[in-house]
């Protein structure tokens, strides 16, 4: 066993862990501020596409991390003003989005690339492996501080808390779950970019495979708080740096793999369990997915 | 006028939708029209066409049905994707291990196979929320992933055939199959896969009808959906119809099994499921979560699937991804409908009051 638990097993689960936190942050933001998002995977693709497509047309990493913050934000905005704007339900806008994000990088490779999915190779020294490591364990503190101790996450708090009193009170209920929304675009399409020009060096069909939704499940798992969602990340990440170091190399006595399968259930068989109440209890803020109607 | 309405909006959805996928394929200069002409001729020429797109009609309006018994209940299930998964691989369990058996007990083994492993994969988020009150969307989320590690770790290590390098099972026993339609319907080839499940599905339509409108079963379950206070106090158990909901939903995902292991395949094919349960909400929410608006929807998103292909060939840029492009814009724009009701209500189409 001693073999897998290396230094590379350290770097490898903060590799893993950096897109998580990124997109778990995201959605944090939103559904403090009461916006359901399960769309965390679609803005993720979003990301990851148009920052490898723009870091191979324009040779830059950084306007490549931009445009994919960008486009996370664009596919945000859809996400706010269908359920901000005209109160469709969260769930069914979230699922929308990750169907069409499925599609549009694939419609867009085609066109531009000639491709069927993905982007060309970008060369190394145009890849960013370590920018967005540091942006996603910096923007744990920021969370925690930008949450708790400014008027602007009290706000943003007491908007998915209690829409109606808030509004009483005189806050901007919409435009503070725009922010949420838009925010959580933002990080999740950082988190999608470091995928595709940090840790490969180009985008391919469904490349984040899973993590919007294994993101969410942290995001629940640690309970809506910026430190335990980073830990339940980092544990999520752990399990996944270990499936891959496992293969191969770790064999039961009868000399068969062990079956990662059972390693990759982990995530969502803690979140289940979490939120059932067993561990503690996993409260969402209270106006979590209901439109809100100001009183005419 | 209520008819009329209920199918403006939907319509309206998917043309709007259908026309910005026509600025897409415009701006990255191929001929929309060319485009849709493929996407629609291939799905209507006999019989190919017409057999492929009802066989890809079948699982949707399965999916399609679950959904809309569990939105009935004022529940979302997207776990039909796990559901469907759970009773296929619980399918071809039954028809891989009692190959021998006569067809006669063997089919409706596999029939209660589907309907116990898709009902037993809703009943856990219908039973969570009861019990604890957790919400059955993450639930369900998770179900999905759970269902398709557990699926692949059995087909991988103890239903596959030594050394074959695609992830399936090895075949069930021929007594388990279930007739193609092309056996009954003269001029319909058999290659074509649409079978005897698609029959089922238009009866499981109806019985659905007449489960949720017919039935004291199905009124409580609705009343629920409506105001599960008011039903509380009417004396029906919100608990019980939740757990009831989810248990027929995963029950009537799991239907896509019948389709897709006795009719189709013949074996449990890992990862088989082209977003079924996903575009069964879609399904469900375009056809106004009524069995009837259900078939034609799942029509409409089986003549995208089977159009996808030509066009994905015989243009010169546009893709499949279309099809995804279209479903997403179409759920989004159904979803948000009350981004029509608004200009609507100013040419005093409506009344305002809808708004």
């Amino acid at each position: 066993m001693a073999e897998i638990f290396t230094i590379s097993l350290i770097w490898s689960t903060i590799r893993l862990t950096t897109p998580l936190i990124l997109a778990a942050l995201g959605g944090m933001f939103s559904e403090r501020s009461g916006v359901i998002n399960i769309a965390l995977e679609g803005m993720m693709l979003a990301g990851a596409f148009t920052a490898a497509a723009v870091t191979y047309a324009v040779g830059s990493p950084f306007v490549g991390l931009l445009a994919g913050m960008g486009a996370g934000m664009v596919i945000a905005a859809i996400h706010a003003v269908a359920c901000i704007r005209y109160r469709a339900d969260q769930v069914v806008t979230g699922t929308a989005i990750n169907i069409l994000m499925i599609g549009v990088p694939g419609f867009l490779s085609g066109a531009f690339f000639l491709s069927s999915g993905s982007t060309p190779q970008i060369p190394r020294e145009q890849l960013i492996p370590w920018t967005p490591i540091l942006i996603a364990f910096v923007s744990v503190p920021i969370t925690w501080y930008v949450l708790y101790k400014t008027p602007f996450g009290l706000r943003l708090r007491s908007v998915g808390e209690n829409p109606e009193a808030a509004d009483a009170a005189g806050l901007p209920v919409t435009r503070m779950r725009y922010a949420g929304v838009l925010l959580s675009g933002i990080l999740a399409g950082i988190g999608g970019a470091y995928l595709s020009i940090g840790q490969s060096s180009l985008f391919t069909r469904n490349m984040t495979s899973g993590r919007g939704f294994i993101a969410l499940a942290a995001l629940i798992f640690g309970k809506w708080r910026p430190v335990q969602t980073m830990l339940a990340c980092l544990l999520f990440g752990l399990t996944e740096a270990v499936t891959i170091q496992m293969q191969g190399v770790v064999k039961l006595p009868s000399g068969e793999d062990i079956p990662v399968q059972f390693i990759h259930m982990v995530p969502y068989l803690l979140t289940i369990i979490v939120l059932a109440g067993f561990i503690g209890s996993s409260r969402p803020p209270k106006a979590l997915g209901i439109p809100y109607q100001k009183e005419r | 006028m209520n008819l009329l309405r209920e199918l403006l909006f939907p319509l309206i959805a998917v043309v709007v939708a259908f026309l910005i996928g026509g600025i897409l394929i415009l701006l990255i200069g191929d001929n929309p029209l060319q485009a849709y002409g493929l996407l629609f001729g291939s799905a209507f020429s006999w019989p190919v066409g017409v057999g492929y797109t009802l066989f890809y009609a079948t699982p949707l309006i399965f999916t399609g049905l679950a959904v809309l018994v569990a939105f009935r209940c004022g529940l979302l299930n997207i776990g039909a994707e796990g559901q469907l998964y759970m009773a296929a691989f619980a399918t071809a369990w039954v028809g891989i291990t009692f190959a021998n058996v006569s067809s006669w007990l063997l089919i409706p083994l596999c029939f209660i196979a589907a309907i116990l492993g898709g009902g037993f994969w809703g009943a856990i988020p219908g039973v969570l929320k009861a019990r604890f009150g957790s919400h059955e969307v993450i639930n369900t989320i998770m179900l999905n992933f759970i269902a398709v590690a557990l699926l692949s770790y059995f087909t991988q290590y103890h239903y596959k055939t030594p050394g074959d390098p695609i992830m399936q099972t090895v075949p069930i026993g021929e007594a388990a199959h279930i007739a193609r339609l092309g056996k009954f319907i003269p001029g319909l080839p058999e290659f074509i896969p649409l079978n005897l499940a698609f029959v089922l599905a238009l009866i499981c339509c109806g019985l659905v009808y007449l489960f949720l409108w017919r039935t004291k079963w199905g009124y409580e379950l609705r009343a629920t959906g409506t105001n599960p206070t008011a039903a509380e106090y009417g004396g029906i158990s919100v608990r019980k119809q939740i757990i009831v909901a989810m248990t027929i939903s995963g029950a009537l995902a799991g239907m896509v099994g019948v389709n897709e292991v006795l009719g189709y395949r013949y074996r449990y094919y890992d990862g088989f499921s082209d977003n079924y349960g996903f575009t069964g909400i879609a399904v469900a929410l375009l056809g106004r979560n009524h069995p009837v608006g259900v078939i034609i929807s799942a029509l409409l998103f089986a003549i995208l699937q089977r159009g996808g292909i030509p066009v994905d060939a015989f243009t010169e840029h546009v893709t499949k991804d279309i099809v995804q492009v279209l479903q997403g814009t179409i759920i989004l724009f159904v979803a948000a409908e009350a981004f029509f009701r608004g200009p609507f209500a100013k040419f005093g189409l409506l009344k305002r009051s809808t708004v």
